[in-house]
């Protein structure tokens, strides 16, 4: 990677244009006070200037085609490049969302099949168009469901302390008051914690399981009684679906709203940070509702949606049956691998992932430093800080579709590095060395923010 | 070791209030500010607001973190720290000289609930 | 079409996207201590290990998977679109598939590790640059998921920006999706909505004026409204600031090229939905929303936020910013709960905007303009419709009240390969032209719309 130091508007020129559209024979002709008076400073510049601008902007970036991305809760897989091709025919591309399209039609209602058979719901909704997206769809449907039954009073939920900070987040914006439950020293859900929050007021719980620290919740038939028993309903986070995919369905454990996020579990690229795809499932008696609910404008993100069916289907009944198994394995190997230079605060087989409390032997070096210094060997860092529940959290998840080979090479870097930290710290304080850009002042950019360029 | 001033109060929540006759000046302990790490923002409650003890009355962000502010004593706000708004490290760099607000009380004995030096140093 | 057969799953079939061989699950069992991969999921009781045989298709094959969709795609026949409604059919220039197609941009994630990021951090930089450019505004933030749920968060943005006030009024002519998705985020965030009738196809002042008080925070408005009038928001912004409410325009970013900014109208937030800027139909998604704001509602906005800053040795770098308003760390508190952004959408809109520049997006216009009102004048002259909004101006969309059959209508489009003359709630039919449409498609609409006067 090399640095590059151009933003596009730094390029411009006055007269230049990449732009090809015919003459236009007529301008626009509005009222003089429904005109714009302002300049509108957007770059003039090439068609090449263009493609070459975001060509090196492109170099500055790692993808999980660029190498090995074990960022924890965010499931890294490969992105198969056919349903990329696939989601872009033209005949998907150029449907306006307004028009009937039997085709289109087909997709969600086999993707809604599929999705139901996996996760044991009845139903989904293809609405929300991320994770999050979908916590809050399915947030505003379990209070739906009280309120269909005449039962107003329900405005508590129960989140982990352990949980993603979506589920709080989302919670809250659909006006609930957040109720935090604790971990148990194993990470788990405490169930005699649990106890005294149950109530009459009570709206639901939220889960993750496998949880953050990718531990399965062991008592979730306790939980989902416990829950039911109050009258409140049990809502999944999708969002560590992975090493459950062939293996577990949330259905069978008693939950009645979850979300998937596709972008993880059925391999549709990130983006960069989106799009993405979080559809709704629900339960048979909350099937009613998923109508009356409307949280983006059309049908979702069908692009995705398009490609996650794709994958599905090259799954297929054959192979979806190892995808979580191999999921598993591949942390489990990280794991039991590093365990004797990597603090490993909870000592039990794991799923998809799972979190080490910094370097056995820190020496001063912090996870921040370790995560620098991965960057430096060619890989992506893992996700650092999260869960909350250590202090020098370091979140491993290598997905299904990372080869023994690539393992083996990041635990011997990993390796590497804790010896490093006993040898040389100022080598992993002062990391990365081999990046277009060092460390960032991130403590400058927040107190003065430069949120945008302005011409000179 | 964080630095903890003999003569101030302290709250559990890591605020400090000097008592000036009627008027509770309030900032944040050493503790709370290494806590914390480069402050960048201070989330100010506006003059005249009135405030009941223990209420939420403002926030500290730093990159990676926020933390609320929690006021030690009830009554209504008047001042606020205009020179720790603009450059929020000097709360960083001296966090007892750098208050942040300023708190006509309404009930004084609300202070006896609040810890001294001390025992504040011992609860760190 | 797709029948499901037995087939036993031997653990050494081939599966192009598992790269594991017998030998590497032999040789990693044995380094955890397990026999078996069922081991690893001992924890879990045994009830809920799922048994059953997947009631899904046998795998396919890349060929396979290819003749299917492109037999589903068969069934989704091309149409010349001749509508909008909140999405429109602008030409994509090639350079954007060809960009964003990059797999540095398309497989990384959120841009968490600036150092290896620069390329996403970058162009979200320039992306909340040019929102800012186009809107007047201040600060723009990475992006929302679409325009409706823009204008949702602006809502909520406008409640946690004004003390002890609970009530935004909404223009009954912002687009129907938008209205309901707005409904819906308020009915469970317990925010009262009024809404401000319109008048001969615009937003009333008269009206907002009566529904405004002290309890209101905020008031969202259409620039350009479902029956596709550029609104004239004049002394909207003193009737609202005056209450003591934020105005929020809710605009398409293609038109700001030749329409009054949100800035110009004096509002305090700009929300929309940039499909219009490059991005494909798709059905509907994926597109991006924006939000821009002034620079005082900075800390309020959703959503993730890119700031320039430097590096340790001192060179131009960018980060995400500003993160403590956000759900990873302020959890049940934070402004949002959201915490991606639709950033290879951005990215379309940015190159987009990069290709087009100024004057490229003001031809945008003038193309739809001159289109739009050549389609508008030749279906009134078929004298088969009425004008609701004669005096009212429009760029590219525009509703008539049809005194034909409305059925027979667009089943004459459709047959000719047009989807046209979509039916809205209020019983008009709504057409939208772009500069993708030539003189000669406009003119075979008037035709076929002509031949129905028998």
């Amino acid at each position: 990677m090399k640095y590059y130091d151009k933003l596009i508007f730094e390029l411009s020129e006055s007269g230049r244009c990449a732009f090809s559209l015919r003459e236009a024979k007529v301008e626009v002709e509005l009222p003089d006070n429904l005109k714009r008076q302002s300049p509108l400073p957007l770059p003039e510049v090439s068609e090449v200037d263009v493609v070459r601008h975001y060509t090196n902007l492109s170099q500055m970036n790692f993808g999980v085609d660029t190498g090995f991305y074990p960022l924890g809760s965010c499931t890294m897989k490969y992105n198969p490049k056919i349903d990329e091709e696939i989601s872009q025919l033209p005949e998907f591309r150029d449907a306006h969302p307004l028009m009937h399209s039997e085709g289109l039609e087909e997709i969600y209602s086999q993707l809604d099949k599929a999705l139901a058979a996996i996760t044991g719901m009845s139903h989904f909704t293809f609405q929300p168009c991320a994770g999050a997206h979908g916590e809050l769809t399915g947030l505003m449907l379990m209070r739906a469901y009280h309120e269909s039954r005449g039962d107003f009073g329900r405005k508590r939920i129960i989140v982990p302390d352990s949980a993603h900070g979506t589920n709080p987040a989302s919670a809250a914006i659909c006006g609930l008051d957040v109720v935090v439950v604790k971990s148990k020293e194993n990470g788990l859900v405490d169930i005699e914690s649990l106890k005294p929050l149950l109530g009459e007021d009570l709206a639901g719980i939220m889960l993750t399981n496998p949880n953050t620290l990718g531990l399965f919740e062991k008592d979730i038939k306790q939980i989902a009684s416990l829950v039911h028993g109050c009258g409140g309903l049990l809502y999944y986070d999708g969002a560590n679906m992975n090493p459950l995919l062939g293996v577990v369905r949330p259905g069978d454990m008693g939950f009645d709203i979850m979300h998937l996020n596709l972008h993880k579990t059925f391999s549709t690229p990130h983006g960069g940070g989106g799009p993405g795809s979080g559809p709704v499932g629900v339960c048979e008696k909350l099937v009613p509702l998923l109508g009356i609910i409307r949280t983006s404008a059309f049908h979702g993100n069908t692009g995705v949606i398009i490609k996650a069916l794709a994958y599905i289907l090259s799954l297929g009944k054959q192979h979806i049956a190892l995808a979580g198994k191999y999921a598993s394995l591949n942390a489990n190997y990280i794991k039991e691998s590093l365990r004797d230079s990597y603090k490993l605060p909870i000592d039990s087989v794991c799923k998809h992932e799972f979190v080490f409390d910094g370097l056995l032997e820190p020496n001063g070096v912090s996870t921040l430093d370790v995560a620098k210094r991965l960057l430096d060997y060619g890989y992506h860092a893992p996700t650092i800080y999260f869960p909350m529940l250590f202090h020098q959290s370091i979140m491993i998840e290598p997905t299904e579709t990372e080869s023994k080979q690539t393992l083996d090479e990041f635990i011997a870097v990993m390796k590497k590095i804790a010896q490093e930290a006993v040898e040389d710290p100022e080598l992993l304080h002062s990391a990365p060395h081999n990046t277009p850009v060092g460390r960032p002042d991130e403590t400058a950019a927040a107190r003065q923010p430069i949120l945008r360029w302005r011409p000179e | 070791m964080s630095k903890v001033i003999p003569g101030l109060l302290y709250s559990e929540s890591h605020e400090w209030v000097k008592v000036d006759g009627q008027v509770a000046i309030i900032g944040v302990s050493d503790y709370a500010q290494s806590e914390l790490g480069d402050i960048t923002y201070v989330d100010m409650p506006q003059v005249g607001e009135q405030i009941e003890k223990a209420q939420e009355f403002g926030a500290l962000e730093s990159v990676k973190t926020a933390a609320d502010l929690y006021s030690p004593v009830s009554g209504s706000v008047v001042a606020t720290n205009k020179l720790v708004e603009d450059d929020p490290s000097l709360i960083n760099a001296d966090p007892y000289t750098n208050w942040i607000i300023k708190i006509e009380m309404s009930d004084t004995q609300e202070l006896d609930s609040l810890l001294n030096a001390s025992a504040y140093e011992s609860s760190l | 079409m797709l029948q499901p057969t037995k087939a036993a799953y031997k653990m050494t079939e081939h599966f192009a996207y598992f790269p594991h061989t017998e030998k590497d699950v032999r040789e990693m069992l044995d380094r955890i201590s397990l026999s078996s991969l069922d081991e690893l999921y001992s924890d879990v009781p045994s009830e809920f290990i799922y048994r059953g045989d997947y009631d899904l298709p046998d795998a396919m094959s890349e060929q396979q998977l290819r003749n299917y969709f492109e037999k589903l795609a068969s069934r989704a026949p091309r149409k010349k679109v001749f509508v909008g409604q909140g999405a429109y059919d602008h030409y994509s220039p090639s350079v954007l598939q060809y960009i964003c197609s990059r797999s540095e941009f398309l497989t990384s994630y959120t841009p968490y590790q600036a150092e290896i990021s620069q390329g996403t951090l970058r162009y979200i930089f320039e992306f909340q640059s040019m929102i800012c450019n186009l809107t007047g505004m201040d600060v723009a933030n990475a992006s929302m998921y679409d325009g409706a749920t823009a204008a949702a968060e602006a809502m909520r943005v406008c409640i946690s920006s004004t003390r002890k006030r609970n009530t935004v009024l909404l223009s009954s002519s912002l687009l129907p999706n938008v209205l309901e998705t707005i409904r819906t985020y308020a009915r469970f965030s317990g925010i009262e909505l009024l809404e401000i009738p319109s008048l001969e196809g615009q937003t009333s002042l008269e009206a907002l004026r009566s529904l405004l008080s002290d309890q209101v925070a905020g008031v969202i408005l259409p620039q350009i409204n479902r029956y596709g009038v550029v609104e004239d928001h004049s002394a909207f912004s003193e009737a609202i600031h005056q209450a003591g409410a934020l105005m929020v325009e809710y605009c398409d970013p293609s038109a700001l090229a030749v329409i009054k900014s949100p800035a110009e109208w004096g509002a305090d937030i700009a929300v929309g939905d940039a499909q219009s800027l490059g991005i494909p139909l798709s059905y509907g998604g994926p597109y991006v929303g924006f939000m821009a704001c002034r620079s005082e509602y900075m800390r309020k906005l959703p959503g993730r936020l890119v700031g320039q800053t430097v590096d340790a040795q001192g060179r131009r770098c960018y980060v995400l910013t500003l993160q403590a308003r956000e759900q990873h760390i302020r959890r049940e508190k934070a402004t949002s709960n959201i915490c991606s952004n639709q950033s290879l959408m951005a990215l379309w809109v940015t190159v987009y905007l990069s290709l087009m520049g100024p004057k490229g997006l003001k031809r945008v216009n003038d193309l739809s303009y001159e289109g739009a009102h050549e389609l508008k004048r030749g279906l009134m002259e078929t004298g088969l419709f009425e004008d609701p909004f004669p005096q009212r101006p429009f760029i590219k969309e525009f509703v008539l009240k049809p005194l034909c059959d409305v059925a027979e209508l667009q089943q004459a489009l459709d047959g000719a390969g047009y989807f046209a003359a979509l039916q809205t709630e209020e019983g008009y039919v709504s057409f939208c032209v772009t500069e993708k449409h030539e003189a000669e498609e406009v003119a075979e609409i008037i035709r076929i719309v002509e031949s129905l006067k028998q």
